[in-house]
C-alpha cells in the first residue's frame, strides 16, 4: 500500500485528543472516534493512527487492524471529485463491474486510491437507493445513472479545469 | 452456583450455567477437536474466539451448526459431537482451511508437530476439493533476529494476537484487512523488527500451524562444528535440562541434564559448560548492586530509586525499552546470564585456553527466542565479534542430536566442564518464575547480615500466580519483594512504581508464563499447562540434588573474582558484566 507521510502540526494532535476525550477516552469507542477523526481530516494517515492508540490506550497495531477492516476508513486522502461506483445488487447485475474497471483503467489507479494529482479517487459503495437507474456513479454530490463504459470519458471531462 | 443438565452424544451430564459445549464434553471424556481455541488453565488466558469452525457440533431444535468452545450449555440442551451432520461440516471446514494452505508440509518447520497436519491426519483428510479452482492468498515473508513470519501458513486462529495483546499487552500484532486478504500482522504492516515485538516468542509457541517460526541456527552450527580451525564452548541455559527430554518422548518434568552434556559432547563441542555458573555470577554482581542501592537508599539517599529490578530476560529488556523508557534507570545493570557467560567466555577463558577470540565460538542452548536477538545486540560485540556467537532454542537441539543419530536414552550422564560449568543450585533456578530473586535473596541475606542463612527453600517466593509478593526478613530489616512472570503481569507492577504505589524493595520479572521453563523456544505444550509445573517442579528437584546451594559459594565463582573480576561491581566487572538501556520507544511511531 502506498503511504503518505504526514507531519501533524499541534492544533491538529488538539483536534485528535478532544475527539477522543469527547469519547471518554474509551477504549471501546475505537470505531466511533475513527468516524470522527476521519470526518475532520478526510481520511486516517499513520500518523493521525498513532495518536489515537495513545489516547485510548489501545496497541497501534489494533487501531490499524480497525483501519485496514472497513472499507469506510482510509488511509489516503480521497481526491477532489472523489468518485464512487455502486456496486450493489442492481447496479451489479447491471454491470457496475465495466463501468469500474473503465475508470480504474481511464485514472491508472485501483479502488481505495487516489489520482497522483489528487484530483480523482475512486471507491465503491453498496446501493444510493437509485437502483432503477443502476448502475449509478456518484462523483461528489452528483449522481448519474444507467451509466455504461462508454460514458466514462464525458463523465471524467465534466472536472477539467 | 446454578447447574445446567444436558445431554451430550447421549451421555447425561450436569454443568455450572455458562459452562461451554466444549468444556462439557470434557468433563464426560469428549474431545471436540479444534484448531482455535486455548485454554491456559492458571494463566487465566482462554481464547474462544470460534473462528476456525471445527469445533462446530449439533444442537437439537437449532436450525444451524454451534462452535463448541463459544456456546454455552442450555438446560436440557441435546447435543451431538459426531453426528452425520457434524462430521461432513467439519470435514468441509478442514478443506477449506486446506484449500488455501501450502502444501510444502515435508520441509515446513512444524511438521510433525503442527496442530493443522495433525488434525488432517485425525481426520483422515485424502484430498481436497476443488483444489484445482482454489485460491492461495500470498503474503510476504517477515524475517527478524529471532522470528520468522510465513502468513501463508496462517489460518487466522488468534492465537498468537490473545497471547500479545490480552496476556503480554505488547501489543505488536492484530489482524489487519479482512476476508480473504486478513492476516495478522504489526501496525502498517512493518517488519516486526521495527515493531514493539519483544521477541518472547510467546506467539510462536501457541501458533498452531508453521506461520509463527524461529530463526533457525542449526545449520550453522553443524558447519562450525566441522570446523577444525575453530573451538567449540556450549553454555545451556538452566530450564533446557528440565524439557528436552519431551522431544524424545520423555515424561515431562524429566531432568535429563546429564544426558543433554553427553550429547553435546558427542556432538563435537569442546567445552560444555553451564549457563547456570553466570547465573551463579549474576546473583554476585546483581545482588551487590541491589544491597547497594538498598543500603543508600536506607541511608537517605534520595538519588536511589527502589526498587531495583532483575535484568535476566531479555524479553523484558525489549519491553521496558520500548514501553517503559522513563525507567530506564530502574533495572539492574547486570546482563543476563547469557551474555555474562559470553564476556567471561571470550576473555578469561579464551585467555586460559590461549585461544583467540575470534576462533573461539560460543554457542549457548536457550528456552528462549529473545536470546537469539539480544546475542546480536551491538553493546555485546568487541571489534564486530559477538560475545555469543548464535543462540540455539531447546527444539533446535533435540533436532541436531536426532540428526546426529544419537540415542538419547542410552547415552550416559556425563558431568559438565570446568571451570564454567560449575553452579550452585541458586543458579539452577533462575529457570523458573520467583527463581532469580530467590537466589538473590539466599546471596544478599549472608552479605547484607553476615549471618548464615537458616533455611535455604523460600516456598514463599515461588508458585505459578502471575504476581507474587513475600516479606523477607533481613535480619530485623523487612526485604519486600515482587514477581512477575507474563509481560502483562509486570506492566501491572510497573504502573504501580510509575504512579508512587509500589513498595517494594526488589522485584524480578519474567517475560514468559512460568518464566524460562514456559520460553518460546521451549518444546511446544500446546496448551497443556501441567506440563510447565513440571518442569518447575524439576527445577527444584534440581537444586536441591546440588551440594552447593548459594551462588557466592561457588568455588569457581570466588577464583573467577580472585584471579580476574577483581569484586563484584569492579571495574572489569562494569565493562564486562554491565550493560546501558536505550530507549527503543522511537520505533513504534511510523515514519
Amino acid at each position: 500500500m502506498s503511504r503518505i507521510k504526514v507531519e501533524l502540526k499541534k492544533t491538529d494532535v488538539d483536534v485528535i485528543k478532544d475527539i477522543c476525550r469527547s469519547f471518554d477516552n474509551e477504549p471501546g469507542e475505537l470505531i466511533n472516534v475513527l468516524h470522527s477523526t476521519q470526518h475532520a481530516f478526510g481520511y486516517l494517515p499513520a500518523e493521525v493512527q498513532e495518536v489515537v492508540a495513545k489516547e485510548l490506550n489501545v496497541p497501534i497495531a489494533k487501531v490499524y487492524g480497525v483501519v485496514t477492516f472497513y472499507s469506510f476508513f482510509s488511509m489516503i486522502p480521497k481526491g477532489k471529485h472523489p468518485i464512487s461506483v455502486c456496486t450493489g445488487t442492481a447496479c451489479y447485475v447491471r454491470g457496475a463491474e465495466n463501468v469500474l474497471a473503465e475508470f480504474k483503467k481511464t485514472l491508472k489507479v485501483d479502488v481505495g486510491e487516489t489520482t497522483p494529482d489528487g484530483k480523482f479517487s475512486i471507491s465503491c459503495l453498496r446501493c444510493v437507493g437509485a437502483c432503477g437507474l443502476a448502475p449509478v456513479v456518484m462523483v461528489g454530490d452528483k449522481t448519474y445513472g444507467r451509466v455504461s463504459p462508454e460514458m466514462v470519458k464525458d463523465i471524467l471531462k465534466e472536472y477539467e479545469e | 452456583m446454578e447447574m445446567v443438565k444436558l445431554t451430550i452424544d447421549n451421555k447425561h451430564i450436569e454443568v455450572p450455567k455458562g459452562t461451554t459445549i466444549h468444556k462439557a464434553a470434557k468433563q464426560v471424556g469428549i474431545e471436540v477437536p479444534t484448531l482455535c481455541y486455548m485454554d491456559l488453565g492458571d494463566l487465566k488466558i482462554e481464547h474462544k474466539p470460534g473462528g476456525c469452525r471445527v469445533c462446530v457440533v449439533e444442537v437439537e431444535g437449532r436450525r444451524n451448526l454451534a462452535p463448541s468452545c463459544s456456546t454455552e450449555v442450555t438446560e436440557g440442551m441435546v447435543v451431538k459431537t459426531h453426528s452425520i451432520r457434524v462430521l461432513n461440516a467439519r470435514r468441509t471446514v478442514m478443506e477449506l482451511l486446506l484449500s488455501d494452505h501450502p502444501k510444502e508440509c515435508l520441509t515446513c518447520a512444524k511438521s510433525g508437530n503442527c496442530d493443522l497436519q495433525n488434525m488432517a491426519i485425525k481426520m483422515g483428510i485424502r484430498e481436497i476439493h476443488n483444489q484445482d479452482i482454489s485460491e492461495m492468498s500470498t503474503y510476504r515473508m517477515d524475517f527478524s533476529p529471532a522470528i520468522i513470519r510465513d502468513m501463508n501458513k496462517c489460518i487466522m486462529c488468534r492465537r498468537c494476537e490473545t497471547m500479545c495483546n490480552d496476556f503480554q499487552t505488547v501489543g505488536a500484532l492484530s489482524a489487519i484487512n479482512r476476508g480473504f486478504m486478513s492476516v495478522v500482522a504489526p501496525a502498517f504492516e512493518m517488519d516486526l523488527e521495527d515493531s514493539v515485538c519483544t521477541y518472547c516468542g510467546q506467539c510462536v509457541a501457541v501458533c498452531p500451524t508453521g506461520a509463527l517460526t524461529e530463526v533457525d541456527h542449526t545449520r550453522r552450527l553443524i558447519r562450525d562444528l566441522s570446523n577444525p580451525s575453530k573451538t567449540l564452548v556450549v553454555q545451556t541455559a538452566p530450564a533446557v535440562r528440565a524439557a528436552l527430554g519431551e522431544m524424545f518422548d520423555l515424561p515431562a518434568g524429566t531432568l535429563v541434564t546429564g544426558k543433554m552434556v553427553s550429547a553435546l559432547r558427542t556432538l563435537g563441542f569442546k567445552y560444555i559448560f553451564d549457563t547456570d555458573f553466570s547465573a551463579d555470577l549474576t546473583i554476585m554482581e546483581e545482588g551487590t548492586e541491589m544491597l547497594d542501592r538498598l543500603t543508600r537508599h536506607l541511608n537517605g539517599d534520595k538519588s536511589v530509586r527502589l526498587p531495583i529490578l532483575t535484568s535476566c530476560c531479555p524479553g523484558w529488556v525489549n519491553f521496558f525499552e520500548s514501553q517503559f523508557i522513563d525507567m530506564l534507570e530502574i533495572p539492574s545493570t547486570a546482563r543476563s546470564p547469557q551474555q555474562m557467560f559470553g564476556s567471561i567466555a571470550k576473555t578469561y577463558f579464551a585467555d586460559k585456553i590461549k585461544v583467540k577470540r575470534e576462533d573461539l565460538i560460543v554457542v549457548s542452548i536457550m528456552p528462549c527466542l529473545a536470546k537469539k536477538y539480544e546475542c546480536t545486540r551491538d553493546e555485546f560485540k568487541v571489534g564486530g565479534n559477538p560475545d555469543v556467537d548464535y543462540s540455539v532454542s531447546t527444539r533446535e537441539l533435540a533436532h541436531l542430536i536426532k540428526q546426529a543419530n544419537i540415542d538419547f536414552h542410552s547415552l550416559p550422564d556425563e558431568e559438565f566442564d570446568l571451570p564454567l560449568g560449575a553452579s550452585s543450585g541458586a543458579g539452577v533456578i533462575f529457570g523458573t518464575t520467583g527463581g532469580v530473586i530467590e537466589a538473590a535473596v539466599r546471596t544478599a541475606y549472608e552479605l547484607f547480615t553476615n549471618k548464615k542463612l537458616e533455611r535455604l527453600d523460600f516456598k514463599e517466593l515461588r508458585g505459578m500466580e502471575g504476581i507474587r509478593e513475600a516479606t523477607i526478613d533481613f535480619n530485623g530489616l523487612p526485604v519486600k519483594i515482587g514477581i512477575a512472570h507474563g509481560l502483562g503481569n509486570a506492566r501491572k507492577l510497573l504502573e504501580d512504581i510509575r504512579s508512587g504505589k509500589s513498595s517494594y524493595h526488589a522485584i524480578e520479572i519474567m517475560a514468559c508464563p512460568g518464566g524460562c521453563i514456559g520460553g518460546g523456544g521451549q518444546p511446544l505444550h500446546h496448551g497443556k499447562f501441567d506440563i510447565l509445573k513440571k518442569r518447575m517442579a524439576a527445577i527444584y528437584r534440581e537444586d536441591a540434588s546440588k551440594p552447593i546451594r548459594k551462588s557466592h559459594e561457588n568455588p569457581y565463582i570466588i577464583k573467577l573474582y580472585e584471579e580476574f573480576l577483581g569484586k563484584p561491581l569492579s571495574e572489569r566487572s562494569h565493562k564486562l558484566l554491565h550493560t546501558h538501556y536505550v530507549d527503543k520507544s522511537k520505533k513504534i511511531i511510523y515514519i
